[in-house]
């Protein structure tokens, strides 16, 4: 029981970076159709991009709370994945809008080689320690079953990004016009929305997530490297895919739901299949669920939209 | 007669007298290693890397060029050929199988696998499709290096070694022939005998490409709807391009077990499916022509860069700031963006009748 | 201009001239390891020490067959990539070098050795420590370090019989390297009498080993093994601390780094340990003068596997001075029943190739860094 627990904590960890993360590609899927591979990489930018401002503040001025340097290192990192994840879309994206689908899908996995390749040159290939600014003192709230304070603060603050988001989409004029954009962009259009500007904003806002989402991975994990993004990306995607694309509540439930997935995964996968699979066939479980979701249930859970979109 | 259409397309600029083009190619073609050779025995070898790759790509254009299916997985199928040929050919389970039945049940299972990856995905397509390929290949990928357990299947993360070389009538490739006094290298023996597998595969393609097949593909590729409407079993023709482009997949990998000796899971990563699609984006999706010449280049880059790019640099900057393999990265990753981008049909681009390329509504 | 090229020439004649009279004979060897990508550092200090080799051969003068042989080093970059590795292999076959150094990473050393045994050129590889390299039958392949069965091995027996675990989770990346040592490892834990609780595993990108670190606890074992590389092993080493584990964390030669230290920070304790192949350079017969030598002449410190290269080009330049003859045929045999007393110790090889008596040395984390607590023959 106390290991059923304790693999639904760590479940819950995971599953809400991934819900963050998920929720980036969700938007952009929900408004121009298509996958942002290079999402992921905006998490491995806003990792790398923190602890850079984190490392050279504490050298400026040693002794700063640990609290002001993560902030610090969010206030610079969220804009500067901000405006990268502008610039992806202005000039990788927007001239190929009307395109055969197969162009801005090649273009957007050559983006998300190109970040990682530009990241392995600005911060080399070795692993960084990324300092654990919330402490990871293991708390034992019942017999058996551990939590880090940093874990609350995980689970906690991407909670609040997603409501604030949730505000966002639907309480805000903005919120409205990315719901009428993604219904049809030519009709937002005539209906006097500024598209484009649109369209930018779910490219600037989704790569703020994915900035925080980095922030929060690296300090979980306490590492950070250019490579991080791509398989947290890959797996957020299917997280929104599992909620069904294009859906904001489907893309965090499908998030916890792979988190839950995987954690119990490497746990009971021996027991279950009589020791013919295990903990090795982690990795296979996202990719698993994502054929099953799409071929049987291609709306996902909480689906509005279909897969198949012509 | 379709022979105007069948025959490479090459753009205007390159379309002198083709009775002097085909020689130049067959000559060129022959030729190469030979020249390779006065510079070193290994550049042979990269030749040789370049056939399979080439094989590759054409199979892969199969699916992405002509049906317009994008499979990110593609290397899966690489795999599935290189891992048959180690299962049947090598002491790890002390079967030795001549190559003439190997080759064919490698291409077969290659086959069968596309057919298995091709069936429960023939609803989607577009970038669904793109990414469950993409999972495909990864699963393989881990299936191979995990089946060590419970039962030694694979030999898991550490490959399967001492393979058996490709041996035709007795002859064996790797070793050097000894012919009337003359060396001929183990490396022109193999190179000669992918070319004669390329030069088959091209013209099964180019004679796919003109049959009721090619056009059936040309037909979903363009507009699936219109293509079911006018009577196209499309499931059938999407199967098929799976089946066949697997196909093409499984013998370039049977050939490389034989080749290199060696297989392990590491050899066929995503980023081989990468690097094979980036080769046919870049020659231009479509078009045989292209695809090959895309192939030969991106084998050949990391090679030039290691031999250029590093003594530039350490000349320029007295140290080497790029690494050749950073170099390559860039290139490709900057090619697939560029390419999209200025020239989405690739550097000769495909110039068959039926294959308009408007820009359509997404 | 003319002037120039005239006084170009009689240089060069002077030379040759030179040269004739001292009848000079070339040797090339090669060296083989990655000089860019992630693994460069390894690569370059294999290069270096190679070099140091070559450099203190030809201040002795060596002569063989009569002639004072002047050794020059063919340095090649296989960027630990197993198929470049194969070019670069038939690169060196061509250029004619007598024998090789190299490869560094077990992956590159595999594929590369079958090329070698065809052209008949000796190879002896520093570092790469796959079992399987010298198990595939080659006469020219050869290992002048402790392979990673042997390393499992001792770190099994030593877990069990001196740290007096009983219980042993075992977890590995999934790759070569990993399994092999975890599968070695088990192997000894069992045989000396462990019992190995849980095998889990992981792979080499991975960061998140909550679920399997869970499922252990559960298990409540006395020590946890990781076969892998320290970016793994460190982040596994946080989350154990952050489960309140209180098992011992046991890793191979790939935790054993500097890296490993500076990643897991404060989740190291006296209760790690970790092994690598050979023996502390300060406990090498010759390790303290050549620290000081290498310094002096690189600039830099040793980073592994410097003194190994060394001891592998010296072992190539005992055979052929040994057998007399600088040609691979010949002084192959002369390879095989060395006997020569190097940096790292003594270097005579067994059937398969492999070092005899190849040493481990158990590491223990103490005070910021490794202490070397035994070293295992």
């Amino acid at each position: 029981m106390e290991t059923f627990l304790q693999q639904t904590l760590n479940g819950l960890v995971s599953g809400s970076i991934y819900a963050l993360v998920a929720l980036g590609y969700t938007m952009v899927y929900g408004i121009l159709g298509l996958i942002n591979f290079a999402h992921g990489e905006l998490v491995m930018i806003g990792a790398l991009v923190a602890l850079q401002t984190v490392t050279l503040l504490n050298a400026a001025v040693p002794g700063l709370h640990p609290v002001i340097l993560l902030l610090a290192g969010v206030a610079v990192a969220v804009p500067v994945c901000m405006a990268v994840g502008y610039l992806i879309e202005r000039i990788g994206y927007r001239r190929l809008r009307n395109a055969p689908r197969l162009a801005p899908l090649i273009t957007a996995i050559g983006v998300s080689f190109l970040l990682q390749t530009l990241a392995m040159i600005i911060w080399g290939r070795e692993f960084h320690v990324f300092p654990q600014l919330v402490s990871t003192t293991p708390m034992q709230p019942m017999d058996g079953v551990v939590v880090s304070p940093l874990q609350i603060f995980t689970i906690v603050v991407a909670f609040a990004l997603m409501g604030g988001l949730m505000l966002l989409v639907n309480k805000s004029r903005l919120g409205r016009a990315m719901r009428a954009t993604a219904e049809n962009h030519r009709v937002a259009g005539l209906m006097g929305i500024n598209a484009n500007g649109v369209i930018a904003a779910t490219f600037i806002i989704g790569s703020g997530l994915a900035a925080l989402a980095g922030v929060l991975f690296a300090s979980n994990y306490a590492i950070a490297h250019y490579a991080m993004g791509f398989t947290p990306g890959l797996k957020a995607f299917t997280a929104a895919v599992l909620g069904g694309i294009g859906n904001l509540p489907g893309a965090m439930v499908g998030g916890l739901v792979l988190g839950l997935v995987e954690s119990f995964g490497a746990g009971y996968i021996e027991h279950l299949t009589f020791g013919f699979l295990n903990s090795s066939y982690q990795d296979i479980f996202a990719f698993m669920i994502l054929g099953a979701v799409l071929i049987f249930r291609p709306s996902g859970l909480l689906g509005e939209r279909v897969a198949d979109r012509a | 007669m379709t022979t105007t259409s069948s025959a490479l397309p090459l753009p205007a600029s390159f379309a002198f007298d083709r009775r002097v083009q085909r020689p130049l190619v067959i000559l060129l073609a022959l030729a190469a290693p030979l020249i390779a050779l006065a510079m070193g025995k290994s550049w042979v070898r990269v030749l040789d890397f370049a056939l399979l790759y080439v094989l590759l790509a054409i199979g892969l254009n199969l699916v992405v060029g002509f049906a317009g299916l994008l499979d990110l997985g593609y290397i899966a199928f690489y795999a599935v050929g290189a891992y048959t040929w180690a299962f049947l050919a090598s002491p790890h389970f002390g079967i030795h199988l001549p190559f003439w039945i190997v080759l064919p049940l490698g291409a077969a299972f290659a086959a069968l696998a596309g057919i298995a990856l091709g069936f429960p995905t023939l609803r989607l397509r577009g970038d669904y499709l793109a990414i469950v390929t993409l999972g495909f290949g990864e699963i393989i990928r881990i299936f191979m290096n995990n089946l060590n357990q419970p039962i030694n299947i694979t030999n898991g993360p550490q490959g399967i070694d001492s393979i058996d070389p490709l041996t035709i009538a007795g002859l064996d490739l790797s070793r050097d022939l000894d012919l009337f006094g003359f060396q001929i290298s183990s490396l022109l023996l193999y190179y000669y005998a992918f070319l004669a597998c390329v030069v088959f595969a091209i013209i099964l393609v180019r004679r796919l490409q003109i049959s009721r097949i090619g056009r059936a593909w040309a037909a979903i590729r363009d507009d699936e709807l219109a293509a079911k409407a006018i009577g196209i079993d499309t499931r059938m023709m999407k199967l098929l391009a799976f089946a066949l482009g697997a196909t093409f997949g499984g013998v370039s990998g049977g050939l490389f077990a034989a080749f290199q000796g060696f297989v392990s899971p590491e050899s066929f990563s995503l980023m081989e499916s990468i690097v094979v699609l980036t080769m046919i984006v870049l020659g231009g999706m479509g078009n045989l022509a292209g695809v090959i010449v895309g192939a030969i280049m991106l084998t050949a880059l990391p090679e030039l860069l290691r031999h250029f790019a590093v003594p530039m640099q350490m000349a320029l900057f007295g140290k080497t700031l790029l690494d050749p393999e950073v170099l390559r990265m860039l290139l490709l990753s900057l090619a697939m963006i560029v390419m999209m981008l200025v020239r989405p049909a690739g550097l000769l681009p495909a110039r068959t009748r039926y294959a308009h390329r408007d820009r359509r509504n997404a | 201009m003319k002037q120039n090229k005239l006084i170009f020439a009689l240089a060069a004649a002077t030379l040759a001239a030179g040269a004739v009279q001292a009848k000079e004979v070339v040797v090339r060897i090669g060296h083989a390891g990655p000089l860019t990508g992630p693994a460069a550092a390894f690569g370059k200090d294999g290069e270096n020490g190679a070099r140091l080799a070559i450099e203190d051969a030809n201040a002795k003068g060596i002569k063989i067959g009569g002639d004072t042989v002047k050794f020059e080093l063919v340095s090649e970059d296989d960027q630990a990539d197993p198929r470049t590795a194969t070019t670069v292999a038939q690169r060196l076959t061509d250029s004619g070098v007598k024998g090789v150094v190299g490869h560094v990473t077990s992956g590159a050393s595999i594929p590369a050795s079958r090329i070698y045994e065809q052209a008949g050129i000796p190879v002896i590889t520093p570092s790469s420590t796959s079992p399987k390299l010298t198990q595939q039958g080659y006469k020219m392949t050869f290992r002048v370090i402790a392979n990673d069965l042997q390393q499992g091995n001792a770190l099994g027996k030593y877990a069990v019989d001196q740290l007096k675990a009983k219980k042993i989770a075992v977890i590995d990346d999934r790759t070569a390297y990993g399994q092999g040592l975890a599968d070695a490892f088990a192997n000894s834990v069992k045989t000396s009498g462990g019992q190995i609780a849980g095998r889990e595993f992981t792979n080499d990108k991975a960061t998140d080993f909550m679920a399997i670190l869970t499922k252990i606890k559960a298990m409540n074992p006395d020590a946890v093994f990781y076969g892998g590389m320290d970016a793994q092993a460190a982040p596994l080493a946080r989350q154990m601390k952050q489960l309140g584990m209180t098992a011992k964390l046991l890793t191979g030669d790939g935790g054993c780094t500097g890296e490993m230290i500076k990643m897991a920070g404060d989740a190291l304790s006296a209760t790690t340990f970790c092994t690598q192949a050979g023996i502390p350079l300060d406990k090498m017969p010759g390790g303290a003068a050549f620290r000081t030598q290498f310094k002096q002449r690189f600039g830099n410190d040793i980073h592994v596997y410097a003194p190994y290269a060394y001891d592998a080009m010296m072992s190539v330049i005992e055979a052929m001075k040994t057998a007399n003859s600088v040609e691979p045929a010949k002084y192959q045999p002369a390879l095989r029943s060395l006997a020569y007393q190097g940096v790292t110790g003594p270097v005579a090889f067994d059937d398969k190739g492999d070092i005899k008596g190849g040493s481990i040395t158990v590491y223990n984390f103490d005070a910021g860094k490794w202490a070397p607590l035994q070293t295992i023959q």
